[in-house]
This record gives C-alpha cells, sequence and structure tokens, in this order.
C-alpha cells in the first residue's frame, strides 16, 4: 500500500468519525437541556405553583395559574383562526387546485412560514391592537393563528394526498358529488393525520414569545373574556427570567420545565401514533 | 339535457338555469368557491403583511430615507432613529452562529445519511425534529442562567488570552454578548440545517454512489465529491433557510446579547439585535414616529427573510427534482 493509499484510507476514518461526533454533539443538546430544565425545575414545581396568582413583586411563592390558563385561551383562539384557513385550504389544494396556482399557494404558504414570529406580532397589532385600541387575549391569539395557518395547510395538505385514490373513486361511483366525497369520505379517512397536524402546530406557537409581547401583553390577574390583556406561560418565563428576584428565577425555571413538557410530549405521542399509523398501513 | 338545449331559445336558457341550479345543488361549484377563497387568503394574508408594514412604517420612511440605515443614533426622546447599529448587531450574531452551525450540521447530515444504519438515522432525526420544537424562549433561559456565566467565567477569559490579539476578542468579559448571542443561535438553528440537509441528501440517486464506489473511492471521497456536490444546492438552501431563522431570532437573542445599541469589533461587547429592539420597546414606543421607526425595522427583517426564504425554497425544489428525476 503506497502513501497516497494510506492517507486516503486515513482520511476516510478520520473525516466519517467526525461526523459521527457532529451527530453526537447535536443530539447530546436535547438531553443537555431535558437535564437542566428537570434539575432546576423540579424543585420549585410544587400543586399551588399551578393553583395561585403570582405574588406581588418581591415577595416569595405565588403561581402561574392565570399563565396557564391565558396559554390555553391564546391556543384556542389561535385554532379557531388558524385550523379553517389552513385545513380547508389543504383541502383546496389537494382536491381542486390545479399545479400552477398550488404552487403559488405553497410557495406563499412557505414564506410565510419563515416571517420571523415578531413581524407577525407587529401585524397582529396593527391590525386588531390599534382598531381596538388595547391590548387583547383577541389579538394575541389572531398573531398566533396567523403562524398556524402554514404549518397546517402544508402538514394537512400531505395526509389528504395519502388518501388512495380507489377510495374517492369508490364514492363517486355510488353516485357522491365532490364535496361529499371529500367530506364524508376523504377527510375522515385522513382525519389521524389531520388531528397530529393541528396537534403539531399547536405545540409549535404554544412556545412563542415574541407575538404576545405588544398583543396579548400579559396580565398579572386572570384576564376576563377575551377582551383584556392576558399572561401566558412563555411571556411569564421570559419576564421572570429577566427579573431580578431568585425566587422569580426558581419559578422561571419550573414554569419551562412545564411548558418544554407539554410541547414535547405532544410532539412525541402525535409522532408516535403517527408512525405506528403509517407502518400498519403498509 | 344536450338535446333538450339544441331546441329553440327560453327553453335553453331554462335549461341553462337549471343546470347551474343542479350544480349548486350537489354543492360542487360552491365547495370549489368556498375553499377557493380560504386557499388565497394565504396570498392575501401575505400581501397585507407587506402592505400593513409598508404603511405603518411610513413616518419613519419618509422623515429619515436612507439615512435610517446607516446612522447610529437611536434617540426616542429626541426623535432621531438610526438602525445600523441593530442591523450591525443581527448580522454579526447570525455570521457567528453560521460559522459555527454550518459545519456541525451538515457534517451531522452526512453521517445521518450516508453512514448511520436506518434504524439508527430515524432515531436520531427523530431527537433532532425534538431539538427544533423546542421554544426559543426555553434556550434564552437556559442561556441566561448556565451559558452567561460560564462564558464570563471560563470561555471569554481563555479566548483573550490565546486569541486576545485579534480584534474580534478585546474588552471586558461581559458574558453577554455578540459571540453568546451566537452560540445560542448556532444551537436553535442547527436543527434546521440537519434535517433539511438530511432530506437533500437522502435524494441524491443510488447509482451515484454506486458509481463513484465502484471506481475505487474512499466513502469519505463518495461522499464528499459526489453525493455533497450533487446536493450542494440544496445544501444551500438549508443554510439560507436557517439563516432567514437566524436572523428572525427574537427571545433568545433579546436574553443573551446585552442590548445595548454600540457597533463594537469585539464579540465579546454587548450589542442589540433589530427583533430584540422591536421586543423591548414596541410596547412602550414614545410616539408615533418612535413606533414607525420599529415598524420599518420589521420590515427590514420581513423583507431580508422574504428573500433568503424564496431563494431557499427554489433551491431545495430545484435539488429534489433533478434528484427524482435521475432516479426515474
Amino acid at each position: 500500500m503506497n502513501l497516497r493509499m494510506v492517507w486516503r484510507k486515513g482520511l476516510n476514518v478520520v473525516m466519517l468519525t467526525i461526523t459521527g461526533a457532529c451527530a453526537l454533539v447535536t443530539v447530546s443538546a436535547l438531553f443537555v437541556i431535558l437535564g437542566f430544565l428537570a434539575w432546576h425545575g423540579a424543585r420549585s414545581i410544587h400543586w399551588s405553583f399551578f393553583t395561585h396568582l403570582p405574588a406581588p413583586t418581591g415577595e416569595i411563592g405565588g403561581g402561574i395559574a392565570n399563565a396557564i390558563v391565558g396559554s390555553g385561551k391564546l391556543l384556542l383562539l389561535a385554532a379557531c383562526v388558524g385550523v379553517p384557513i389552513g385545513l380547508i385550504g389543504a383541502i383546496y389544494l389537494a382536491e381542486y387546485a390545479g399545479a400552477g396556482f398550488a404552487f403559488i399557494i405553497r410557495y406563499a404558504a412557505d414564506l410565510m412560514n419563515g416571517v420571523p414570529s415578531i413581524v407577525i406580532g407587529i401585524f397582529a397589532y396593527a391590525i386588531i391592537v390599534v382598531s381596538m385600541h388595547h391590548f387583547s387575549a383577541l389579538a394575541g391569539g389572531f398573531a398566533l393563528g396567523i403562524m398556524m395557518i402554514p404549518v397546517i395547510l402544508r402538514s394537512c395538505e400531505e395526509f389528504l394526498k395519502t388518501v388512495p385514490r380507489s377510495l374517492r373513486e369508490g364514492a363517486m361511483a355510488v353516485g357522491a358529488s365532490k364535496w361529499k366525497t371529500i367530506v364524508t369520505v376523504v377527510v375522515p379517512a385522513a382525519s389521524g393525520g389531520i388531528i397530529t397536524a393541528i396537534l403539531l402546530a399547536m405545540a409549535r406557537v404554544a412556545g412563542e414569545t415574541a407575538p404576545l409581547l405588544f398583543t396579548a401583553f400579559g396580565n398579572q390577574f386572570w384576564s376576563r373574556g377575551l377582551n383584556q390583556p392576558t399572561a401566558a406561560l412563555p411571556m411569564v418565563i421570559y419576564n421572570y427570567a429577566m427579573s431580578p428576584y431568585d425566587d422569580l428565577h426558581r419559578q422561571a425555571w419550573a414554569a419551562g420545565l412545564v411548558l418544554l413538557g407539554l410541547v414535547l410530549v405532544t410532539n412525541i405521542a402525535t409522532r408516535l401514533v403517527l408512525s405506528r399509523r403509517t407502518s400498519q398501513a403498509r | 339535457m344536450g338535446t333538450v338545449s339544441t331546441v329553440a331559445g327560453p327553453e335553453a336558457s331554462g335549461s341553462r338555469l337549471w343546470v347551474l341550479l343542479r350544480r349548486l345543488r350537489s354543492g360542487d361549484t360552491i365547495a370549489h368557491s368556498i375553499t377557493f377563497t380560504f386557499a388565497s387568503s394565504i396570498l392575501v394574508i401575505t400581501a397585507l403583511l407587506v402592505y400593513e408594514l409598508w404603511i405603518q412604517s411610513g413616518p419613519s420612511r419618509a422623515k429619515f430615507g436612507w439615512h435610517f440605515f446607516y446612522t447610529s443614533t437611536w434617540d426616542p426622546v429626541f426623535g432621531q432613529f438610526g438602525a445600523w447599529p441593530f442591523i450591525y448587531g443581527t448580522l454579526v450574531t447570525t455570521i457567528v452562529a453560521l460559522f459555527m452551525a454550518v459545519p456541525l450540521g451538515i457534517g451531522a447530515a452526512i453521517f445521518l445519511s450516508e453512514l448511520a444504519p436506518p434504524k439508527l438515522s430515524r432515531g436520531l432525526s427523530f431527537v433532532i425534529d425534538l431539538l427544533a420544537a423546542v421554544p426559543s424562549v426555553i434556550y434564552g433561559l437556559l442561556a441566561v442562567f448556565t451559558l452567561v456565566p460560564l462564558m464570563r467565567t471560563t470561555v471569554e477569559p481563555f479566548l483573550k488570552k490565546t486569541l486576545g490579539f485579534l480584534p474580534f476578542f478585546k474588552g471586558p468579559a461581559y458574558g453577554v454578548g455578540f459571540l453568546t448571542a451566537g452560540i445560542v443561535l448556532a444551537v436553535m438553528i442547527v436543527p434546521y440545517i440537519i434535517s433539511v440537509s438530511r432530506e437533500v441528501l437522502l435524494a441524491v440517486p443510488q447509482d451515484q454512489r454506486e458509481a463513484s464506489l465502484g471506481l475505487g473511492a474512499t466513502k469519505w471521497e463518495t461522499t464528499w465529491k459526489i453525493v455533497v456536490s450533487y446536493a450542494g444546492a440544496g445544501i444551500m438552501g438549508s443554510v439560507f433557510l436557517s439563516m432567514a431563522r437566524a436572523l428572525g431570532e427574537t427571545m433568545a437573542v433579546t436574553m443573551v446579547i446585552g442590548n445595548q445599541p454600540k457597533v463594537s469589533t469585539s464579540l465579546l461587547a454587548p450589542g442589540y439585535s433589530i427583533a430584540s429592539v422591536i421586543a423591548n420597546e414596541f410596547a412602550e414606543a414614545a410616539g408615533n414616529l418612535h413606533l414607525s421607526a420599529l415598524i420599518e425595522l420589521g420590515l427590514v427583517l420581513l423583507a431580508l427573510t422574504l428573500v433568503l426564504n424564496g431563494l431557499a425554497r427554489l433551491l431545495i425544489v430545484l435539488t429534489s427534482r433533478r434528484g427524482a428525476g435521475v432516479a426515474r
């Protein structure tokens, strides 16, 4: 074996090892994140953390009950905006659209997906906060809903397209019109995937902070209705982490653990269900 | 129907109406137009987004013109707004992030697509997808309490001792600053680079690899010279995509960049970014001009990310089409 061959083989081994190391480093990041959050967060989670309002500034204790409810409220509002537009748009793309127009819509959705969340926040501010003259849960939910649209649209379209053509043809052969076929056959057949897509989109926007800063704004107390500023979990984490009090830092870790737990559990559960489903189908 | 409509004028128009009614009752026309409306609303929202930001930033654009981009005074009290420190901060942190994330991400993507057994590759990709799902405020939280102290006590003094002769590593070690923000951004964008690059690499037809291996190239030579160069445009796309993410990333950066509108060569110095200044000042903006200057910053961000994303998507689509085309 000449020197050049030795060099080539050596380079082969070295570079392949390096790529493995790259993968290892990246993947271990998740476990570092989980580890730190569990370590710091678990110490300050107890029942009252979930049931109490925040304590007045500077006092020890208090909880994040209003933020949890606020986040739930914002997510529901977001789903009201994002799910109909995303799902029905996806039905159009999968069932009706010609190739050219579908490409344009998909492209626009991908562009929208890449718009920074803070810019979506400005958009919601300009559309809703300016016309209502005050911050509100409505504006926050609208911002999150806009962010959900492209995610739901793209993934629902994929799932609708996996419905076999024979099902559609079968329904039409027994005399169903196209929209009846879609409503009673195609959408139910893809319903598992559609629910997954919606849950994943909600998990994604649940952690968004930036678009809420000047739409939902935050609130120390319960917010009544949809017309008032409301607290949200990610905003609480941000505010507490940047505050000068040790007790709030502790609560920020705990809230972080709750948020990350919710997001990861949703992700893992839906993905597992989905992969089992597809492997069964095959 | 055809036979009826050929008979006479009035009856024909009646039958046409009847056809229309029947189609309406069966609902297909309605369903078509409703779904069409919802789908096109995505185009409308995108257009409205650009329009709103353009209109709302009007006062600032009219007053400062192009000066907005290269002057450095940001003074809400006297109504003087120059965005250069923020643009500079955004660019520097993004470059630092790409510098670290691109090699790491492409390396990991190569491992996942070329080397790892399919089962391991799927498992690791799952973990990487989860990483991409971690909210940015969580990255910020971790960075504030673990990375920043580590940078202040260990990493930055070390960098100053070893590389202190470079202009990039001068000045006191605060812990917060361009470098710390860049590192956090790098961790955040690596998952995107990996998952998109992996897709593109997997789309490279198998016969390309076999031909190269058959000619006696080593696995690495095949991977680097054949597979990676074949997928080059798509990998470039993944880099643009993650660059757009890094430019617009708000919370994590805001928490660790130091929030001082200064332009410094040193990466250890605190700075500010476009997204951070919007996050910090928007809700408490002093007056119309301040607000409109912040919205103009948002417009800059929007324009940058639209261009980068547009390019990236085109590159990715082109590469995967090429791969699929050859494979068939």
